[in-house]
């Protein structure tokens, strides 16, 4: 249990890293099309997620999802807050059993149900859920349908979320706040779904570090110890 | 431009503690949060209404605050929504077993928040119901929104809502009363100047020393139009009808009338403005059952006023007559 919640830290930890490396990119993006605060905002916001779960005593993956969500509610605020922050909260009650592909996948399911539940976005809106949807559903059906390692799994779900961010760039967004810009925003790559790979790339990353130190090479889809890479598929 | 204010960063909190300084039998703030609640939350055996969003607007939300009207108001930063996690501590606050009903002024982040928030206590066991107010009829989707913005109108969702909780009713009649005074009521603004934040100290829009913006937002955002100042009888005819135009309301249908003040102006010029509105709700056949006039929803140092006409019925006149006791609003 602890060794999972300590590979979940771990990838907080890594994406607070990431946003803070991408801040003035994702600022750049989101100066083209929204108000230029998407960087600072997720930089910070992660990075007191961070170091709050970093502070919590041997804790369990589903405690250390909901607290990092909190902190993000409190720290990233605006409609990002709720959207990035809530969804973990919600989402987390999901990995109360633990982490295997299973509870990964539900995981993902119930995160992508609230982002898109609060933010009222489809695809093809021009939002994070152009990222979210394709990584979740293969995911999911890599998962349950091809059999693969839950590690695979999230690699393949980590390159539909790459074509979802380079599918925003030529549409029109009619969602958040460069929907204001109409036709304008054409062309621009949306900063939301933007951070969202970069937070899935993360999680891929600690994921494929915890197959390294597990020490298994051949992992099935049976193995339940596969820990953070899934969840973080969900995020 | 000159403020009187400290460092912008401390500029909500020390309004906050100045609040509670003026109204400490009446307001107290949640500890580690910019949420005001009334002194006496949560009220046994009634159901608590809440509010909240950016500051700048004052007296809007925490001048609410009190018997008649609101539990609770949540601060967000100058034009910034609150975040969940103090609406959360808000709603928790406001709620004696009876239920909460969130009252929302219709930007993204205010909805997303206050939702999230809402889940967040549902999933504690509490009983959480939203209105969500859309009143200004100037412009559809805008800078922060989807579909029309929530202003002035909002007040008197408070007021009805708060009335209603104050009679011992159940949630579910708490926000049947404020949804039907949202489902009755319209407002637009103007200005003639751009206010100007704390945190930039200059103005947020240009406008010439000739022009005015109609159907401005109270966060000076975009309006329908730009145009040369006109005086105060044309502007009053210009919103007056774009608010008719859209409740489109019978002939003899009572009224309340709210002119406000968007922070600037002065009180003198509000006057000049109902003067010229009643006049034309006369004109329309429409009968006033009350107008207010002062500043309830304003937008920082913005001059410029908002008009709002929201129809009664006698529920509804039962409701905004019935007695409030808040620092901004006494009804007796």
């Amino acid at each position: 249990m602890s060794d999972e919640g300590a590979a979940v830290v771990a990838a907080v930890q890594a994406v607070a890293e990431r946003l803070e490396a991408e801040r003035t990119h994702l600022t750049d993006l989101d100066s083209a099309i929204g108000d230029a605060d998407h960087g600072g905002n997720m930089a910070r916001g992660w990075k007191a997620a961070a170091e709050e779960v970093a502070a919590l005593d041997d804790p369990d993956p589903a405690t250390v999802v909901k607290t990092a969500g909190k902190k993000l509610l409190s720290e990233v605020g605006g409609a990002s807050g709720p959207l990035y922050g809530g969804s973990l909260v919600f989402a987390s009650p999901e990995l109360e059993d633990g982490i295997t592909a299973e509870t990964a996948v539900a995981f993902a399911e119930t995160y992508l149900e609230k982002v898109q539940d609060r933010g009222d976005a489809r695809v093809g809106d021009k939002t994070m859920v152009d990222a979210l949807v394709p990584a979740v559903h293969t995911f999911k059906k890599s998962v349950e349908t091809d059999d693969l390692p839950p590690v695979e799994a999230l690699a393949k779900a980590v390159a539909a979320a790459e074509r979802g961010v380079d599918f925003t760039v030529p549409i029109r967004a009619s969602k958040g706040r460069a929907s204001y810009l109409g036709w304008r925003s054409v062309g621009h790559q949306d900063p939301g779904a933007t951070s969202t790979l970069y937070i899935l790339e993360e999680l891929l990353a600690a994921a494929e570090e915890q197959l390294d130190v597990a020490e298994t090479p051949p992992v099935d889809a049976t193995s339940p110890t596969i820990p953070d890479g899934e969840e973080a598929a969900e995020d | 431009m000159k403020k009187l204010i400290n460092d912008p960063d401390d500029v909500v909190d020390e309004m906050l503690d100045g609040m509670v300084a003026a109204y400490p039998d009446r307001v107290r703030r949640l500890d580690g949060t910019n949420v005001l609640v009334r002194a006496d939350a949560p009220v046994d055996g009634k159901v608590g209404v809440v509010s909240g969003g950016g500051s700048g607007h004052e007296p809007t939300h925490a001048g609410y605050l009190g018997e008649g009207m609101l539990d609770g108001a949540a601060a967000g930063e100058v034009f910034t929504s609150p975040t969940a996690d103090e609406l959360e501590e808000m709603i928790a606050a406001a709620d004696s077993g009876e239920g909460v009903l969130m009252v929302v002024k219709n930007y993204e982040g205010d909805v997303m928040n206050f939702e999230t928030a809402g889940e967040m206590v549902e999933m504690e066991g509490a009983e959480v119901a939203e209105v969500v107010v859309n009143d200004d009829v100037a412009v559809e989707d805008s800078l922060y929104t989807s579909g029309r913005r929530g202003v002035c109108g909002t007040i008197l969702v408070h007021k009805a809502a708060g009335a209603k909780a104050a009679e011992g009713a159940a949630l579910e009649e708490v926000q049947r009363v404020a949804q039907k005074v949202v489902d009755n009521v319209g407002t637009m603004g103007m200005a003639l100047t751009s206010c100007v934040t704390p945190e930039k100290g200059e103005p947020t829009f240009d406008l010439g020393e000739d022009e005015i913006e109609l159907g401005i937002g109270i966060h000076g955002e975009p309006g329908v139009e730009r145009t040369d100042i006109m005086d105060a009888d044309a502007i009053t005819e210009e919103l007056t009808e774009t608010v008719l135009d859209d409740l489109d309301l019978d002939e003899g249908q009572e009224v309340v009338t709210i002119v406000n003040g968007m922070g600037g102006t002065p009180q003198m010029e509000l006057f000049v403005v109902n003067r010229k509105l009643q006049e034309m709700l006369g004109d329309h056949g429409l009968e006033t059952w009350d107008a207010w006039v002062g500043d309830y929803m304003t937008s920082l140092d913005m001059m410029g006023c908002s008009i709002t006409v929201c129809a009664v019925d006698d529920e509804l006149k039962e409701l905004l007559g019935a007695p409030a006791d808040t620092p901004a609003l006494t009804v007796r």
